[in-house]
């Protein structure tokens, strides 16, 4: 067997120790790499950015554990610059694993907030956690009436009603907008019908393989922005950024990923060069 | 007639639904939510059975101590600890936390992280050029994971763009042209379940 | 002389501003009156075609102040009554100016309080919100709210079912009357019989997975209708099978199929529960599960029939490192590239439908597969007389494929 036999017929084991490697690198060697912001992230960070104290929005974060990597950089970068400008926000989690994932995230948002901005947070006056409920598509109907109807009491089993940022807030005519991070298909419920029946304004942040299949909704005006997976949690970072900041968790995670996709474009070339030279050689003999 | 009620069953139900489809009156609603709301109490009810068949199963390679048979442990002492922690100390609960945060949700998070890994080895075995379709799958394959890289410069447009004709044209097309199959072959397979000439599912021919 | 001339014509340049001004300042304010706006006309207000009886929709010409441009114009209100002298009560509210239509609704449970009750008599009113004050329509009534037997906007919908059905019938009637049916094979299913063997030969079981649908998923009804035929197959030639499952659902069906075909098999003494078993209904931790299951028991040949997402590859790819065969068909089309990578076969969305009829070899199963065939032929030629006729703006045409809500 010639090299380029055993190129052809690499162990794949070769393959996961290189690209970890890569992966490794890349994350522990600090630069950067440039972005380009699209229109359609860029429109949910002009949303936020029009925001004013005191206004609500409705943040849904229909994701479990196993997304959170590719969609933990969105919300907290969004829910953090929304809750440093005073902004109130209603969370909801409708996805069966992730209210435990989706209450951690938001204590720590709210810490970090603290810690950032000096702005002190309180539950049940600048955020509330309504929690889970089962099948989706009726609960999403069913806040566009009243959020009390699936949620009489929030996550904590404290009663909506005597919530005090709750006071007034009857459904999603009273929030400036829904942002939805999903990772499922969930997003056609609020499609049809927070933004369809109940014509809340809507945008999203989906995982990079489902996003391609959204577009279609951005271009009809269904959605007025929608962020895709890794890359669009780093757009959204690179608006976020001052000067002299440090990249965000996306921006990181992003050069991983440019440098991986460039790591498994060799590989294809390799593979396809020991390919034909080894047809050649075996051509000839 | 341990086959013809079953097969009854299906006939009726399935012709009801079918026809339900069309016909908007609440009244028609209301039983096709009522027959939903039974899908559910049955899932529920199921969902004991596959309990007890999880605990069955592993017991039974416990008690015989068959290979990995430690695994099986690991798999009971969940499936007893979780809900017990729940129930205790609710999802509040320290134990129950902990044990979804630093155990489930790694997991988890792992499971899905392989896929980067085996999305390397598929790509490395399957995109060759050894044949025109197959060198045109693979200059796509590049193309589209070339779409967002950063180096590419002035390259980086025209490379954009091509990314984004290939996802919406031909990708697209062939996307639909499968979903239309799809859409057909579905409601063949429901006729024929419906109609009774499907019935592999209930055993025999 | 020229020099005066122009020195009045300065001056005169200068006086006229300054006359303007002192008129706009010597003129005491006036006051703006307060001109009430125009009321819309015309309001009728109808049951809403084709729903379920919960809602009335309402049409009015606008106001006569509703014009682009007047900013103290806010909107129109809808105020409905149980009779025709009130009390009044607000349906909606806030409706943008220039709209003529609206439809009010409600939910059909008695005890919501969005209820919108059906076949009683109403009365309606619109207003136009104005800065300067408010002005009330004609009022319309009564009207009632009737749900409907038939939606009219399903029947493309109909139209398309009645013809698939007839189409099937007539083949199926044909192929029971003994005509030949020619279908064209499919890899996938020929390497079926093949992969059981190779599994025989090696004394290694097979690993069949159902995917992560319900019961109720078309893909999992067609699966279990393969998995009967694998396992008749398999109790024929006394391999092992293992069903790994994600719903506890399919579960209990999966094991009524294995069971019955190793009865028709004439082997019921090789059936064993625990070979058809519930690991989770959680995505990745039942991938873990079975990826587990493939390590330890390196299954010679791999089923992937019915429904997968995410973990499609990091089953294929497991499967792939063990060194098994692997046959593999979903109609998520997001997956199919993953299992045409990773696998040796791969049914691609309707053949995954169509591998029980290929299967069994039954003529009025290839019968119901040659209807599909048809019907799929009257597709494309739709699909081409559509682009003519959106070529030359035949709306007509398009129309009789408009379905409604």
């Amino acid at each position: 067997m010639n090299i380029f036999e055993k190129i052809a017929k690499l162990d794949r084991r070769w393959i996961y120790l290189i690209l970890a490697a890569v992966v490794v690198i890349t994350i522990l060697v600090k630069f950067e790499s440039p972005l380009r912001v699209n229109p359609e992230v860029r429109s949910i960070f002009n949303f936020v950015e029009g925001l004013e104290e005191d206004q609500y929005i409705h943040f849904a974060m229909d994701y479990d554990p196993g997304s959170m990597a590719e969609l933990h950089p969105m919300t907290y970068a969004i829910m953090e610059q929304t809750l440093a400008k005073g902004v109130k926000i209603i969370i909801t989690a409708l996805s069966p694993n992730g209210p435990g994932m989706a209450e951690s995230a938001m204590l720590e948002i709210m810490d970090s907030v603290r810690v950032k901005y000096g702005r002190e947070l309180i539950y049940g006056e600048d955020v509330v956690f309504l929690g889970y409920k089962a099948y989706p598509g009726i609960v999403i109907l069913s806040m566009g009436q009243n959020y009390r109807l699936s949620f009489p009491s929030d996550y904590y089993n404290t009663s909506t009603d005597s919530i005090p940022m709750m006071d007034g807030i009857i459904n999603y005519d009273n929030v400036e907008g829904i942002i939805l991070i999903t990772g499922t298909s969930g997003i056609d419920f609020w499609l049809a019908y927070a933004n369809g029946r109940y014509n809340a304004r809507l945008a999203a942040g989906l995982t990079g393989v489902s996003a391609a299949d959204y577009y279609p909704y951005l271009r009809s005006g269904q959605l007025f922005g929608l962020m895709g997976g890794m890359l669009g949690a780093a757009e959204y970072e690179t608006l976020l950024r001052e000067p002299g900041d440090k990249p965000g968790p996306a921006m990181e995670a992003m050069r991983v990923q440019v440098w991986a996709h460039i790591t498994i474009i060799i590989f294809i070339l390799i593979g396809n060069i020991g390919y034909f030279v080894s047809k050649r050689k075996g051509g000839m003999r | 007639m341990k086959r013809e009620i079953p097969l009854m069953i299906v006939f009726v139900t399935g012709l009801f639904m079918a026809v339900q489809f069309f016909v908007p009156h609440s009244k028609s609603e209301f039983v096709y939510e009522f027959v939903m709301e039974w899908t559910i109490i049955i899932g529920i009810f199921a969902l004991a059975l596959g309990i007890w068949s999880i605990v069955r199963v592993s017991a039974n390679k416990i008690k015989r101590r068959a290979e990995n048979w430690q695994y099986a442990i690991i798999i009971l002492a969940g499936l007893i600890s979780m809900p017990i922690f729940a129930l205790t100390g609710g999802l509040e609960s320290y134990m129950w936390r902990h044990f979804f945060n630093y155990i489930i949700m790694p997991l988890h998070a792992t499971m899905f992280s392989l896929l980067a890994f085996f999305i390397a080895s598929a790509a490395f075995r399957a995109f060759r050029a050894h044949s025109l379709l197959a060198s045109v799958l693979l200059f796509s394959a590049i193309i589209i994971m070339l779409r967002f890289n950063p180096f590419l410069g002035f390259l980086g447009e025209p490379i954009g763009d091509l990314a984004a004709w290939i996802l919406n044209v031909p990708n697209m097309a062939a996307k639909r042209a499968i979903i239309i199959g799809i859409g057909l072959g579905m409601v063949g397979t429901a006729l024929k379940v419906i109609l009774g000439i499907e019935r592999t599912y209930m055993g025999s021919d | 002389m020229m020099k005066n001339k122009f020195l009045l014509f300065i001056m005169v340049l200068l006086v006229i501003p300054i006359a303007g001004w002192g008129q706009d300042e010597t003129e005491p304010d006036g006051v703006v009156e307060s001109v009430p706006p125009a009321p819309p006309t015309n309001l009728s207000a109808f049951d809403t075609p084709n729903d379920n009886g919960h809602s009335i929709s309402l049409q009015w010409d606008l106001s006569a102040d509703d014009v682009e441009g007047n900013l103290d114009f806010a909107g129109y209100r809808i105020l409905r009554a149980e009779s025709p002298d009130g009390p009044y009560e607000i349906r909606k509210d806030s409706i943008p100016r220039g709209t003529m239509s609206e439809r009010d609704s409600g939910v059909k449970e008695s005890d919501n309080q969005d209820y919108f009750p059906r076949e009683k008599d109403f009365w309606y009113k619109v207003v136009t919100l104005h800065k300067n004050g408010n002005a009330e329509s004609e009022v319309f009534g009564p009207v009632r709210a009737v749900g409907q037997l038939y939606n009219w906007g399903k029947t493309p919908v109909a139209a398309a079912v009645i013809l698939f059905t007839v189409f099937t019938l007539f083949f199926i009637q044909k192929a029971r009357a003994g005509a030949e049916l020619y279908v064209r094979p499919l890899a996938g299913i020929d390497a079926v019989d093949e992969a059981i063997g190779r599994a025989t030969e090696m004394g290694k079981p097979i690993l069949y997975v159902l995917g992560l649908g319900t019961a109720a998923d078309v893909a999992t009804i067609a699966s279990f209708t393969i998995l009967s035929r694998v396992a008749k197959k398999v109790a024929e030639y006394q391999t092992s099978l293992i069903v790994p499952c994600y719903d506890p659902i399919v579960m209990t069906v999966a094991q009524e199929t294995v069971k019955t075909a190793y009865y028709d098999a004439g082997r019921p003494d090789a059936y064993h529960e625990d070979d058809v078993f519930f690991v989770t209904n959680q995505q990745f931790a039942y991938v873990g599960g079975v990826n587990g299951i493939m390590i330890r028991e390196k299954p010679a040949t791999n089923f992937y029939l019915g429904k997968f997402y995410a973990e499609s590859l990091i089953l294929a790819e497991t499967g792939s490192a063990t060194g098994s065969i692997q046959i593999a068909g979903t109609d998520e089309v997001t997956q199919i590239p993953f299992f045409v990578v990773a696998c040796d076969y791969t049914l691609i969305g309707e053949e995954l439908y169509a591998a029980s009829a290929y299967l069994g070899r039954e003529p009025i199963l290839l019968g119901s597969l040659k209807g599909q065939d048809y019907c799929k032929a009257l597709v494309i030629i739709s699909i081409l007389l559509g682009v003519i006729a959106a070529i030359f703006n035949w709306d007509g045409f398009m129309n009789l494929f408009t379905v409604g809500n």
